[in-house]
């Protein structure tokens, strides 16, 4: 029998939510501690589904970053447990991206469950949140600014026209709608991480200053916690007074040093978090520890935005991609890989002109990672790993473009190397196909008069 | 002589991420209060350290703070390009720390 929280819930009016990932489909969920989470009296069980870490590729190409099976098994540990349980699920971000085609896989993953376990009817909610291209170039056209973020300029018709797929970054609104209309699961498009939780809580009464915060810290399960483990699950109570977040894995606690230090993860200020509709200010958050693995907040505020502006994501394609991969062993061939670089370069420039394509040369073993930033760049190891990769606008030109410039380096001609029988030692005599390249084309803001506008709304049955 | 130590031997916690395509963070995080406010004081974590550090303008970072109920100093900075643009080699700016470990700590 696991072992429930210690404490039981609070003499208050209390929702109690379980988180069990912080990037469900991702990495799947450790269903220890979710059992467990599911013996604490959960009012909904919650996950995000979402993240830009992943990079462009996925949003561009619109596909998902991880195998179809370990969406669907986390899809139906969560959805046996809530169905079983009789409290909704919320599903934010399905699918890493959260395009519309992410959105009818999701929705299709429930109904395929529902059928296989033979769960009785219930309504799925889902949401959309893609914007189109034509909408938003009347927006420009229209001097309706689509203002830039972390640094980045207004939009302009040519990056706009260089865009594959733009999602909108939804707030609690298409959230507490779907709830209203007696959705069991809800299948979310693109939206904040805290929304998820958020909704909820502000739906049932619960303060906004809290009720935002509670996601914030819920968000990202057991990152909250410590010893480090993620993909376990994490138990959070609201009251109308507090937000209290307990690790669930016996081996974790949640101590004010792991909560307080979340609130900053993957954030460039731990004091601030945006979103549609407002912020909400942590500056002024106080923590205490409530019980051995829990903790109590207070504190947080939310203040409301004085213009509705939400959030956009946009990935463009460059083009197809091709990667090599050589190594070097020859210390007077890693001290001067810039010339052999340059003049594998050099053949490519011959071959198609200096502009068309993209050629990019990352040498492991000097300054791969960190790049110009790196302080150690001048002592490079004594052997080099470089990875080569060619971006063209066709499947052929990129394989020419890589393969040139990855056998040329084979050629360099180098005025002192003792070595004249190949520069470089191939791990494989090919070039291999990559997925297309893609860059975050959108990083911007733009105005709504309705918080739903972009959001529209739909109810489905599941189940027998 | 002021004895000191490197940064990766007092702190608890030493990470880079992203915050969201076009930043990374930095959280360096303190077991204790006494370590936290020496390392403010010596500051090895100012932002004008951090640029020596990593090379870059003051104006290439775009949040510096004292984080005091975490026990952290954080900072962020601007990527040179967006998260997995082609060329970028650390999608989730997961290894951008390693420059922070052996700096030196006077007096710890």
């Amino acid at each position: 029998m696991p072992v429930s929280i210690q404490h039981g819930r609070s003499a208050n009016h209390t929702l109690r939510i379980v988180c069990p990932n912080g990037h469900l489909g991702f990495a799947p969920i450790k269903t220890g501690s979710f059992q467990i989470g599911c013996h604490c009296e959960p009012d909904l069980i919650c996950a995000d589904s979402g993240s830009c870490d992943v990079g462009p590729v996925p949003l561009g190409a619109d596909i998902s970053s991880s195998p179809l099976q370990w969406q669907v098994d986390d899809l139906e540990t969560m959805l046996l447990a809530s169905r079983r349980l009789g409290v909704p699920m919320i599903v934010g971000s399905a699918g890493d991206t959260g395009t519309n085609s992410r959105v009818d896989l999701f929705v299709g993953i429930i109904r395929d469950l529902a059928n296989k376990h033979g769960l009785s009817r219930f309504r799925v909610g889902y949401f959309y949140s893609e914007v189109s291209k034509d909408a938003l170039r009347r927006r420009i056209v229209d001097r309706d600014t689509v203002m830039g973020l972390d640094g980045r300029p207004p939009l302009d018709l040519a990056t706009l026209d260089a865009t594959e797929r733009i999602v909108a970054v939804a707030g609690i609104h298409p959230y507490i709608k779907l709830l209203n209309e007696g959705a069991g699961v809800i299948i979310g498009g693109r939206s904040s991480d805290c929304a998820i939780f958020a909704a909820p809580a502000i739906r049932q009464g619960f303060p906004e200053d809290l009720a935002y915060f509670y996601g914030k810290v819920l968000e990202c399960a057991s990152f909250c916690a410590e010893p480090y483990g993620a993909k376990e699950s994490v138990l959070g109570e609201i009251t109308i007074d507090d937000v209290k977040v307990t690790a669930l894995l016996p081996e974790q606690r949640c101590t004010i040093a792991s909560v307080a230090g979340h609130a900053m993860y993957e954030r460039a200020n731990p004091f601030y978090e945006y979103f549609l509709g407002g912020h909400i200010d942590m500056s002024q958050c106080h923590y205490e520890q409530y019980d051995e693995r829990t903790v109590r907040v207070t504190g947080p505020r939310y203040v409301p935005a004085s213009e509705l502006r939400v959030k956009l994501e946009g990935a463009g394609k460059i083009g197809e991609r091709y990667v090599g991969i050589v190594g070097v062993r020859d210390p007077y061939t890693i001290a001067n890989i810039d010339l052999v670089t340059a003049w594998a370069r050099q053949q490519v420039v011959e071959r198609f002109g200096d502009s068309g394509y993209e050629l990019h040369f990352t040498i492991y073993g000097r300054n791969a990672i960190l790049g110009d930033k790196e302080p150690l760049r001048a002592a490079p190891a004594h052997e080099l790993g470089i990875v080569v990769q060619g971006v063209a606008p066709t499947k052929a030109m990129a394989e020419e473009v890589c393969m040139i410039a990855t056998r040329q380096m084979f050629y360099a001609r180098l005025p002192q190397v003792k070595g004249t029988a190949g520069g470089v030692a191939f791990l494989l005599d090919e070039v291999m196909r990559a997925s297309p390249a893609y860059r975050w084309t959108l990083n911007h803001t733009m105005p709504v008069d309705d918080p739903l506008e972009l959001f529209p709304t739909f109810i489905v049955e599941a189940g027998i | 002589m002021t004895a000191s130590r490197k940064l990766s031997e007092i702190a608890k916690t030493i990470r880079s991420k992203n915050a969201g395509v076009d930043k990374i963070t930095f959280d360096i995080v303190f077991p204790d209060s006494s370590t936290y406010d020496q390392v403010r004081k010596s500051g090895v974590l100012s932002r004008a350290a951090v640029c020596r550090v990593f090379g870059i303008a003051a104006e290439q970072i775009s949040d510096h703070v004292e984080f005091d109920p975490a026990l952290a100093i954080k900072f962020t900075i601007y990527r040179r390009v967006p998260s997995g643009s082609p060329g970028d080699a650390d999608i989730f700016g997961s290894q951008q720390y390693g420059p922070l470990l052996d700096i030196e700590v006077p007096g710890v």
